[in-house]
């Protein structure tokens, strides 16, 4: 194996031990293998699946029939599909600008280590460990309209016209539901920002400073600007993170009251077992996909671009 | 001033959000119902042990906590053997091959576990994998390949090419350079993949639901789902059941912080 990583890159014509290195590469596939195998047959394979079923009206029981692209078709005229679409771009948006900037101003509030900031930051990151389902009875709990913790605080304080019915009300509970998840994960994108931050060198601040710039003028200036790459990867994964909330939004609501809070994940499980119209959460799946590698692809670009 | 003002009370506020619960919850499972809603932040009146003692002599939580733990151990075992072989296999390939599969696993990042539900409820039930443990070791096994991928590949790349060329010129082959270089160097990302593992698959709700109807088989996040109709609003039962669910999560990120906080971090920083 006498090869270097930039050896090999350009090609490297000079390998006296080639032979030895392709047995060796046929060594490493075959390590590369089981795993392979497991995921092409267990994972990649189901999801491809998507496409035979997504052309036909399989029902989970009976024999499939082809019908072409009518699910495809289907989803224009489909009020569930059209208001789910806009709910998860509404709950998207929600949680992804809550989040970065409340861990953003978290990790800039918690960066420096003192006894304080070692315990808030364990506090906050908390949350990340417990499961959605658990999370979800939970605040279940606090958002109980009557006798609810967060009802009975804003009554107490004379803020009846806030004590809302926040699962139970089909203006709010999408709304509900994104607090918790930024509540739920904020700990979590708060310790990438603080990684992000400890990058930056502290003589960008002590500059700064001489130059007599206040707190706002040093955020914009220096954090901002040299945070970026740090935000780029904390509001993607958030993005995609808003995608999966499955368990969460399933156990809180399941998508209700009339699918107020129904977001693309629990929609897809939803058709297929609950209304057997597998054929058509396949296609709606197959959407899901293709929706989230734009937006990916589109959030790249415009997050290159700026720096 | 006004810094320091909105610094307190910005990070007050967020302990608040967090304390808060976590007391009405742990105080709520040794309450009776009524006492939760009407104080739900008071210590108990008296600590009682009811709760739990209904909720393993009458229900099946005892059972639902050993088919998580089953599931899990054997998931993140499985997965951490298999992937880092495969990480390993695929950054050390020079030929395009590891770059193919690289990009395979990658696939499987950002698409939501959702969107193959179907297939894979298909494959399970005409393979009879449905109601099994195993049935559900595989799937997790399946879809945690991705992300265990990711983040050891990332690191094997990172080890010297000098300490791997050292022991081939003494003639180590591939496995022996995993096993006696990779493997070793690699215990802190690791312990890092293996922590994730563990808490994404304990608290996974959505291929037990998927895959498992028969009670004696479910695993936690799915039981609480149950208990919750069961116990119809009874809180104090179903907090009492979320601290069964969380304990081990709660006791391991208490023992390990570190490597909790790198490791659930790991996904998101290389995802």
């Amino acid at each position: 194996m006498s090869r270097t990583e930039t050896g090999a890159r350009k090609g490297a014509s000079p390998r006296p031990k080639n032979k030895l290195a392709r047995a060796n590469d046929r060594v490493l596939i075959l390590m590369a293998l089981p795993a392979v195998l497991i995921y092409a047959f267990f994972y990649l394979y189901p999801t491809i699946n998507n496409l035979r079923y997504s052309l036909t009206n399989w029902d989970g029981f009976k024999e499939a029939e082809f019908i072409g692209i009518s699910n495809f078709e289907r989803m224009n005229n489909d009020g569930v599909f059209t208001k789910t679409l806009g709910n998860n771009i509404e709950f998207t948006l929600l949680v992804v600008i809550f989040q970065t900037a409340l861990s953003l101003l978290f990790a800039i509030f918690l960066l420096k280590n003192s006894r304080t900031t070692t315990f808030l930051r364990t506090l906050y990151f908390f949350p990340t460990i417990i499961s959605s389902v658990s999370v979800a009875m939970v605040w279940q709990f606090l958002y109980e309209p009557n006798l609810g913790p967060l009802n009975v605080f804003l009554n107490s304080i004379g803020l009846d016209f806030l004590a809302l019915n926040w699962l139970g009300s089909e203006t709010v509970t999408l709304r509900a539901i994104a607090f918790t998840q930024v509540w739920f994960h904020t700990g979590q994108m708060m310790v990438v920002y603080i990684a992000g931050l400890q990058q930056i060198p502290a003589e960008l601040y002590e500059a700064a400073e001489v130059d007599g710039a206040s707190r706002w003028q040093q955020f914009k200036s220096v954090t901002w600007p040299m945070a970026l790459p740090t935000t780029a990867v904390v509001m993607a994964y958030t993005t995609i993170q808003s995608f999966r909330a499955f368990d969460l939004v399933f156990a809180m609501t399941g998508g209700g009251p009339n699918n107020s809070s129904s977001i693309l994940v629990t929609m897809i499980y939803l058709t297929a077992f609950n209304e057997f119209r597998f054929g058509y959460a396949a296609a709606q799946s197959i959407f899901l996909i293709i929706f989230i590698l734009a937006l990916t692809a589109l959030q790249r670009r415009i997050l290159r671009t700026k720096y | 001033m006004f810094y320091k003002i909105s610094r307190i009370f910005a990070l007050s506020t967020f302990a608040v959000l967090i304390i808060i619960p976590t007391l009405v919850v742990v105080l709520g499972s040794f309450k009776g119902d009524l006492e939760l809603m009407t104080k739900p932040l008071a210590l108990p009146e008296s600590w009682s042990l009811d709760n739990y003692r209904e909720l393993f002599n009458n229900g099946e939580i005892g059972r639902n906590f050993r088919n998580s733990s089953i599931v899990t151990l054997f998931s993140v075992l499985i997965t951490l053997f298999i992937s880092s072989l495969a990480s390993f296999g695929i950054a050390r390939m020079i030929n395009v091959t590891g770059k193919v599969l690289f990009i395979l696993f990658s696939l499987g990042l950002a698409i939501p576990a959702a969107t193959s539900i179907i297939g894979i409820y298909e494959l399970f039930v005409r393979f009879s994998l449905t109601n099994t443990l195993y049935g559900l070791v595989v799937i997790n096994v399946a879809s945690t390949l991705p992300i265990s991928i990711f983040i050891l590949t990332a690191f094997f790349r990172q080890i010297p090419h000098e300490l791997f060329e050292s022991a081939s010129m003494d003639g180590a082959r591939p496995f022996r350079l995993y096993r006696s270089i990779a493997l070793p160097l690699s215990r802190p990302s690791m312990a890092a993949v293996a922590i994730f593992l563990f808490v994404i698959t304990w608290n996974d709700l959505l291929y037990p639901l998927l895959l498992i109807t028969q009670a004696d088989l479910k695993t936690l996040p799915l039981a609480l789902l149950d208990y919750r109709g069961e116990y119809a609003i009874n809180f104090s039962m179903i907090f009492t059941a979320v601290m069964v669910a969380s304990l081990p999560m709660v006791v391991m990120y208490l023992s390990m912080q570190k490597t909790f906080v790198s490791g659930l971090t790991a996904g998101a920083v290389k995802g």
